[in-house]
Parts: C-alpha cells; structure tokens; sequence
C-alpha cells in the first residue's frame, strides 16, 4: 500500500481507536451477552449459546408490562408532542407583537432543572396528607372525584407520564418547527395569495410540504426519544418503577443490571437488543413512508 | 384590459430606530397602461418599481390614490380577486409539485360554477404549456429545470386562469445573457398572441428598450417619463432619462449658454438659437459626433475597430465621466494614436438640460 494511501487512516487513527473502544466493542459484546445462556458476571462462565435470554425476557411480566407502557407512550406522545408543537408554532409565526416574549416562555422547559420540573409536577399531581394536588383541587372544583395520579390507577399514572414526555419534549421541537416555518419563503404564500388559495389549502399544500423534512426528522428523534425513556418515569414515580407498574423498556434493562433484583447482563442484553431491533423496525418504517411524502429541496 | 393608476401613493413606516421618518415608495402615480400592451417599469434599483407591482396586483394596499382595471375601481379588492396573474423574480415554483401541478394550482382554487373537472383541469394545462412550450417537461419538478424553463413554468402557472393582466417582476434578472435574450423574444411572443395586458418591472434599459410598446421610466418612487422606447431616448425629458437610457450612455458635459451658442472653455461648439443665458449640460449620444469637424475640441485616448463602427474614446476636461466614448462609422479616418482633435456635434443626438433643475431645455 502506498504513503498516501495510509495518511488518511493515520488522522482518522484516534476517533477509530475511541469508537471501536467505547461504541463498537460494547455493542458487539451486548449482542454476545445476549446470546450467552446461563452467563455469570463473577466467574465469566456460561452454559450454551442459544435464545434463552430472549424467550425468558419476553416471557417475563415486568417486561411486557414495560414493553406496554413503552409503547403506549411513544403513541401517545410522538403525534401529539409534535402536533401541538406545530400548532404552538404557527400561532407563534403569526403574531408580531410578544413574540419574543412567547418564543422565550415556551422554550423556558427546555433550560428548566430536571429536578424542578420534577417539583412542580408534583405541586400539580401528588396527593399528600396536606393536599390533594393542584389538579384534584381543579376536579373538585368542577365537581369531579380526586384522583391519585401518581400511586393511584394506571391510566392517571399513564396520563401523568405522557403528559410529563409532551411538556418535556415540546420546546425543541417548537424551536425547530418555528425556524423552518420562518424559513419558507415569503413569495409561495404569495404566489399561492394571487391565485386565491384557501387557507387550509396553503398550509396543507405548501406549508407542510415545504415544512415536511423537519417535521420527518422531528418524528424520527420523537420516535427514537420516546422508546428510550426512562428518567422522566423515575423522576416521577421513583426508582421502583416495576412496583409501580411504570417500568420502561430501558428502565427493564437498568433493573436487570444494577436493580434490586439485578445482576443479569444476559437478560438485560436480551432485552437491549429487543429495543434495538424495534426501534430499527419502526425508523426503517418511517423511512420508507417518507419516501413519499417528504420533499428535501 | 387597461390599468388606470390614480394619484397613487405607497409610503412604508421607517424601519430606521433613530429616524421614523416614512419612505415614499411610490409618490402620486397617475397614469393609464393602455389595453393589450406590454408595458415595462423602468428604473435603478430601489426606485419603487415592485411595489408599484405590488400595488397593481393587490398584494399591498396604496396609502393614497386608486388603481383601476377598466372601468372597475379594483383598490379595494383583495387579490386572489382581482383577476390578475404575477410572476415571481425567484419564479415561486413550489418545488414539491411537478411541472404540470404547478400550473394546474390555481386551478384548483375555482370554486362553484367555476370549478372544472381533472380532465378539464389538465386540458387546460396542456393549452398554457404549449403556450410556452414546456409540454415535454411536464412531468418533472422545478429542481430538474434550467432557469428558463423554470420561468416559463411560472409564467404558464401566471396564465392558466387568464389573468386580466399579467404582471412580471424582473423577469429576466435571474437568466443568463444568451437565455435573457431568447427569453425577452419569447416573452413578447407570448403577450402577442394572448393579448393580455402585461406589466413587468426591469432595471436593465436594453430589456426595456427591445420588446416594450410603451415605457414608464422611473427614479425614486417618482415617475420621470412614460412613453415609447424610442420616444423617449429620442427626446428625454431630463438628465436622468438621458443618462438612464442608452448603451453607451449618453456623454454629459458641463457648459454655458452665451447669445445662443452653448459655450466650453471659451469655445462654441454647439448652436442654441433663442436659448436664454445660463449654465447648463450639453449631452451627447455616441452616435452624436461627427469626426473630424471643427467645433468641439477633444482628446482621443484610443479608437476601437467593431467591424462597422469605430469608438472613440477620448477624454474632456469639461466632461462628468473620465471615459468618453463616441460611435463613427468604420469608413471615417480616424488616427490611431492619442491626440487633440474636433469634432461637430448632431443637432437631433444633442440635449441641453439646465444645471439647476436638469430639466431639458428645448429650443
């Protein structure tokens, strides 16, 4: 092989090293732990290879029971997060005066502590010996019964979880909807104006259109997001997220790695890899539906 | 159909945080564009051409004045109204779309009695397509279009629901010279077989000058002079015109009218029977001079040979540019080397403008 040949694999040389070290090797041992029956940690020993793992994850309530709530958030909050930060957008793109003053207060969660959002959904949610939760008090002011949202029934919890994800996730996806609103050029409203295009017409037929690679994008992240939740469930109900029936599916593969009942990197390998291969199956999906409807310019 | 602009006036709020001083776009516009013509808005940039467009076609509302079509007051209709079709400098294709969606839009936006069906829709696509000759290419998006093509997307899509008028801002501004030829011709072609009233904006004189029946030659959201090209090269109305117009622009020089003579530096080079004594310019068409006289002193600082002409180009120390040119017929002997030499000056390629309102002194 010729000098010249060789340079660019030199430069390239310390970013391949930290990749293969910390990216490459862990991910190809993550699918090797998955297929090791019987492995154990201390003695670096195992029976067989074969798809134990796989069929005792799957087989394992807390599993499906994280797999449900995985999938009922990313449903729930994918759509609607992006949705309504699109709506939030537009209004926002429409108005001149206070303009900043929203952009500014709706971007605010994005710089919020963790911790303190975390304090404010409990003023709002949790029922305590002192209160019964902002929210209750508004039910009960509208004649309602108190619910417990946070060890109360599933759907509360589910509701109280989503609604978290939404609010979490929304100002990046308003800053990203409003700068490529903001990036259409002025002359397609126009050119649309002079041929007397409705106004659902436009946003149907070119504001989403030309709007379309974001959103895709917005979706894609949102999708990937949202099946690797975890935080915004302990943050919310704790660390005893199988308890509480709140498990996710990364949550799962924590538990079965370091929890009270951990110590399996076979089952929490097995696991990973299932998140993997859905997330992979539901991005190709994407891809391909948007094959169709996305129009990079 | 004729557009009558009345008084009309656009001033816009200053954007400037020290000065809130208005902008006068357009100021007191009152003219007629006659049915049926292609009219050109002439002027440097900045001057309010576009926003008289965008008058015109509604998509900015006048703060004085009123804008007809025909008899019918159209000030305060909204555009999508008005019945008029506007081309985009940038062309405005939606780039999603395929050609022939493209022109088939504003279709789409007929509503009641008006609405066609898809095969009406497509027809009538069809017509305007051929029209200017992008049928091959209708199944193609914008992207895969040269930029001639693209203009004649748009100007097909401006067509399609035969706009009274048809309005173009710069049309030709984003071709490249060989194109913008072409597609000058073609424009013209275009309005002459439809017979729509066209309106379009241009800073380029040339443009103008080629392919407008009637001129409106503006600066400052003021309207200098309105009339046929040739008019108005023949017989502009003020310096600015003059220089405006004409490539090679017109040489300006400054002088004094004495006893009816215009007067450089002690020499009379230039008859102005009944001209009252003042100071003024003396502007000169290339095509102005002729060589080898006795009048006009000048110093030649090189001729250039284009087959049947030969420029001049000398300098004056009475002249506004540093670089004179004059345009002779290649059959004149006219010497190679630099040197002071004379020329007479045409009577009908001479103007005088006062230097105090630059307005044209006729006599």
């Amino acid at each position: 092989m010729k000098n010249s040949n060789l340079k660019p694999w030199l430069y390239l040389l310390p970013a391949i090293i930290f990749l293969v070290l910390f990216m490459v090797y862990p991910l190809v041992d993550v699918f090797i732990y998955s297929a090791e029956e019987e492995y154990n940690s201390a003695s670096q020993t195992y029976s067989g290879i074969g798809t134990y793992n796989f069929s005792y994850v799957l087989h394992d309530p807390y599993f499906l029971q994280a797999l449900k709530n995985t999938f009922i958030l990313v449903i729930i909050t994918v759509p609607l997060s992006t949705g309504i930060a699109l709506l939030i957008s537009l209004g926002l793109n429409s108005i001149t005066r206070l303009r900043d003053f929203f952009q500014t207060t709706f971007f605010l969660p994005y710089v919020t502590n963790t911790l303190a959002v975390g304090l404010v959904f409990m003023i709002l949610f949790k029922k305590t010996a002192y209160s019964e939760g902002m929210v209750n008090l508004l039910i009960n002011a509208f004649g309602g019964k108190s619910v417990d949202f946070i060890d109360g029934p599933y759907w509360a919890k589910m509701f109280v979880l989503c609604f978290y994800t939404i609010w979490i996730v929304l100002p990046f996806k308003i800053l990203i909807l409003t700068s490529a609103l903001a990036s259409v050029n002025q002359d397609y409203y126009n050119a649309a104006k002079v041929d007397g295009t409705g106004k659902f017409r436009i946003f149907t037929k070119i504001t989403l259109p030309m709007i379309s690679p974001m959103l895709f994008y917005l979706v894609i992240t949102g999708f990937i997001g949202a099946f690797k939740a975890y935080s915004d469930s302990v943050a919310l109900f704790g660390t005893d997220l199988n308890a509480a029936g709140m498990n996710t599916i990364v949550g799962y593969v924590y538990d079965m790695l370091y929890g009270d009942s951990g110590g399996y990197p076979s089952y929490a390998s097995a696991a990973a890899v299932i998140l993997f291969a859905i997330v992979l199956t539901i991005t190709c999906i994407n891809l391909m539906v948007s094959k169709k409807h996305v129009h990079y310019t | 159909m004729k557009v009558v602009l009345k008084h009309l006036t656009k001033k816009f709020p200053g954007k400037n945080k020290k000065s809130h001083e208005e902008v006068i776009a357009v100021n007191d516009f009152d003219f007629e564009i006659p049915d049926g013509k292609l009219v050109g808005l002439l002027g440097p940039s900045g001057c309010g051409k576009s926003t008289t467009l965008n008058l015109i076609s509604g998509l900015e509302a006048p703060t004085e004045g009123q804008v007809f079509f025909g008899e019918d007051d159209v000030t305060n209709v909204p555009v999508e109204n008005r019945g008029v079709g506007l081309v985009f400098q940038n062309y405005a294709l939606y780039p999603h779309l395929t050609v022939e969606e493209n022109i088939i839009f504003p279709l789409q936006n007929l509503k009641g009695a008006e609405k066609l069906t898809k095969e009406q829709m497509k027809e009538k696509a069809l017509e305007v397509a051929k029209l200017v000759q992008i049928e091959d290419y209708m199944e193609r998006k914008p992207k895969a279009l040269s930029g001639g093509q693209q203009q004649r997307v748009a100007i097909a899509r401006a067509l399609v629901k035969m706009p009274k008028v048809l309005l173009l801002d710069e049309p030709l501004s984003n071709l490249d010279a060989r194109l913008r030829l072409q597609t000058r011709e073609e424009l013209r072609r275009i309005q002459k077989e439809t017979g729509i009233t066209t309106i379009f904006v241009t800073h380029d004189q040339e443009e103008a000058m080629s392919i407008c029946d009637l001129m409106v030659v503006m600066k400052a959201g003021v309207v200098h002079q309105i009339g046929r090209p040739q008019d108005i090269y023949d017989d502009p109305k003020n310096l600015f015109v003059a220089q405006f117009l004409g490539t090679p622009p017109i040489n300006v020089f400054t002088g004094k009218v004495e006893n009816g003579k215009v007067m450089i530096n002690g020499d009379d080079v230039f008859d102005a029977p009944g001209v009252p004594d003042q100071e003024v310019y003396l502007a000169v068409r290339p095509e102005g001079f002729i060589p080898n006289g006795s009048r006009f002193r000048y110093m030649r600082e090189r001729r250039e040979i284009m087959g049947r002409d030969v420029s001049i180009i000398f300098t004056h120390e009475n002249a506004l540019n540093p670089n004179n040119r004059a345009i002779v017929s290649a059959e004149e002997n006219i010497p190679e080397q630099p040197g002071e030499a004379f020329f007479d000056l045409k009577p009908a390629k001479t103007f005088l403008f006062s230097r105090e309102t630059e307005e044209r002194i006729r006599f």
